[in-house]
């Protein structure tokens, strides 16, 4: 008797659907396919150690004087010394601490290339199209909330462990903000705006590059800046498959309880969110903001071109 | 194609917009049953915009659609240039019909064949004047250095020199609507839409738009449809006005013939408070020399001061008050009408006759 209300009230125990074990066979179809991935693997593997090695390969303080001047020109004076002064700071972290932090960079830029390049286009079109943005809500929802040890095992199946599968996962995570500010840029931009382009003769595709995504670029800035810092954020979770710079520090000083080096690693992700968050958030300025003076009139550029302009 | 009297740049039959997911179920009810707007919104969940407007703009004309927020005038202007399909009839551009072109078509006649200017401005923030004034030209892929000497004389046309690297967020409210002005005139459209241009202005400077636009328009002639809320401005600027009320066009007509003789109480309600006169002349309201000389016998029109019939009421209190006499109205040296005092003061009141009996 028991049993039996026990499967009416909850049938939920009785049938197995089978979902986990269909799911599983992605690890089946990930071996039988493995010709298939292995190449685009090894195009993307190369593509990111190739930036890390670039990164790697710049002298620290020339590299820090580089980082200066682009923050000095995209969001001016007082950023370009926080900036300096936060990555002296990471470089005195550890000796090692430069040279991973160029490393977890390298990955991060892939990542935020990577997600630009998906990111954008699917942004415009969810900005324009209401059933698009609809059922892409849902995916990006669970992007977003699914933990990131769910599909950390099927992407290590399917790609192996590595930097590839580690910026496949930042991407998973990191993507969806970009898609969601694009498309709110997008449908910020004001409606008589683009009317006047269309009764002036804009195509839809003069209207999309002439006036709505300049008009976006803001917001979409800020989408970029959400997404550096949601990559930043998952490079701890990554370094367990594999991906070295300062998240794998942060990951072996747990295995050891090591306080001190899982705060070397720490921090140096903080110093790296806070200057690339101050960098980007400079760019994300409109043209209001600036008072209207194009890009290169002011920073260092500005500087050199006033100096030649005075020769 | 059909081909259209040269006279006619504008032409628009019969037009019908309907809003609404089921606009077309509507506007099939309507034609066979007749149905008004508010059997339309109820039975079909539909907004009717546009009721069958009928109208032409003859070439150099400014036509003016003036009628209160809501009345569809901006929809209806918006079919002018396909902003806006009709959910039935036909608008001709120059014997064209406009919503038989191509998209590549229309962009084309966009672009150089219609300018139009906003009520609220539409300029585009992130460029400077002189890329807003060009915008026209540069999505047609015009000559950099063509396109910038248009927009420079446009923007000279407007007063605007010595502005066009600035960007619209740093000119006041009466300065971007020249821009939007000369951004309508740079491509050198023979059309232009104007979409309540100056309502969004303060008193004084729509005042001097108006003159500005006046003057421009009386120099370069285009065709223009004017849509205003403001029954002076309409009669200021237009060589004729529709009057529009719930989408449908309620009056066409001169200004004299909107003011003089309302179509209906709604029109009448409007003019009620305009000022006659400059708008009736002496024609409108003579008595004629027989009429008068029967009723107050025979007359020596010698000392009596004289009017053409096309002279307004204005002129005529100018002549009347200096003298004690009736004005004589003369037409090819013979006098033909007699206009008395008490007919004067009734004709700026807007009616004719001795008593205010007669109407207009």
């Amino acid at each position: 008797m028991a049993e039996n209300t026990n499967s009416i009230l909850d049938p939920f125990s009785a049938v197995d659907l089978g979902l986990a074990e269909s799911a599983d066979g992605v690890k089946q179809w990930a071996i039988a396919n493995r010709a298939l991935i292995q190449p685009v693997k090894k195009f993307f593997n190369e593509m990111i150690v190739g930036i890390d090695t670039a990164l790697n390969a710049v002298p620290p303080l020339i590299m820090l004087a580089l980082l200066v001047l682009i923050a000095w020109q995209a969001a001016g004076r007082r950023v370009a010394i926080l900036v300096g002064v936060s990555m002296l700071a990471l470089g005195f972290l550890s000796p090692n601490a430069w040279g991973l932090a160029m490393t977890t960079l390298a990955i991060v830029v892939s990542a935020v290339i990577l997600c630009f390049i998906i990111g954008l286009p699917l942004g415009v079109l969810a900005g324009k199209n209401d059933r698009f943005e609809a059922a892409m809500r849902p995916v990006l929802d669970t992007m977003q909330t699914i933990p990131a040890f769910v599909y950390l095992v099927p992407v290590v199946m399917l790609i192996g462990i590595g930097n590839v599968s580690g910026v496949i996962v930042t991407i998973i995570f990191a993507l969806p903000p970009l898609i969601r500010l694009t498309s709110l840029g997008i449908r910020g931009v004001n409606a008589s705006v683009v009317e006047a382009a269309r009764a002036f003769g804009a195509s839809p595709r003069q209207i999309l590059f002439k006036v709505e995504l300049p008009l976006a670029t803001p917001t979409i800035l800020a989408g970029v800046n959400q997404t550096i810092m949601l990559s930043l954020s998952m490079v701890v979770i990554a370094s367990m498959i594999s991906v070295k710079g300062l998240g794998n520090e942060v990951l072996r000083a747990m295995g050891r309880l090591d306080a001190g080096k899982a705060l070397v690693g720490g921090l140096g992700i903080v110093i790296l969110a806070i200057v690339l968050d101050r960098i980007t958030q400079g760019m994300g300025q409109s043209g209001r903001d600036r008072g209207h003076r194009h890009w290169w009139q002011g920073g260092p550029v500005g500087a050199v071109l006033r100096l030649a302009g005075k020769n | 194609m059909t081909t259209q009297p040269d006279e006619a740049v504008i032409d628009c039959r019969n037009l019908w917009k309907i809003f609404g997911r089921r606009a077309d179920e509507a506007m099939k009810a309507v034609q066979e049953q007749g149905l008004g707007k508010l059997e339309v919104r109820d039975r079909f969940d539909c907004v009717v915009g546009v009721q069958d407007a009928t109208f032409t703009v003859g070439r150099g004309e400014i036509f003016c659609i003036m009628g209160l927020s809501g009345s569809g005038k901006s929809t209806l202007i918006r079919h002018v240039n396909r902003l806006i399909e009709p959910t039935s009839g036909q608008l001709f551009i120059e014997g064209q019909d406009v919503n038989q072109l191509s998209a590549k078509d229309l962009r084309e006649v966009r672009a150089e064949k219609i300018g139009m200017v906003f009520q609220n401005m539409a300029l585009m923030p992130h460029r400077t004047v002189l890329e807003n004034v060009s915008f026209s030209q540069e999505v047609r892929g015009h000559d950099v250095r063509e396109r910038r000497e248009n927009a420079m004389r446009a923007i000279d046309a407007v007063d605007l020199n010595g502005w066009d690297q600035k960007y619209p967020d740093e000119l006041s409210g009466g300065m971007q609507q020249r821009v939007g002005l000369a951004r309508a005139i740079a491509a050198d459209p023979s059309i232009l839409l104007m979409d309540e241009p100056f309502s969004a202005l303060d008193p004084l400077i729509r005042r001097q738009l108006q003159d500005k636009f006046m003057s421009l328009s009386a120099e370069m002639k285009k065709t223009t449809l004017f849509i205003t809320h403001d029954l002076d401005e309409a009669i200021r600027i237009g060589d004729r006005i529709a009057i529009m009320k719930d989408g449908a066009l309620v009056q066409v007509g001169t200004p004299e013939d909107i003011v003089t003789n309302p179509a209906d109480d709604y029109v009448a309600d409007f003019v009620a408070g305009i000022s006659k006169l400059e708008l009736i002349s002496a024609g409108k309201i003579m008595e004629p020399v027989a009429a008068f000389e029967q009723r107050q016998g025979p007359i020596d029109l010698g000392s009596w001061p004289e009017a053409h019939p096309d002279h307004s009421l204005d002129d005529l209190v100018n002549l009347s008050i200096t003298t004690q006499h009736p004005v004589v109205v003369k037409a090819d040296g013979k006098p033909i009408g007699i206009v008395t005092k008490n007919a004067l003061l009734r004709g700026i009141q807007g009616h004719a006759g001795d008593d205010g009996s007669q109407a207009i």
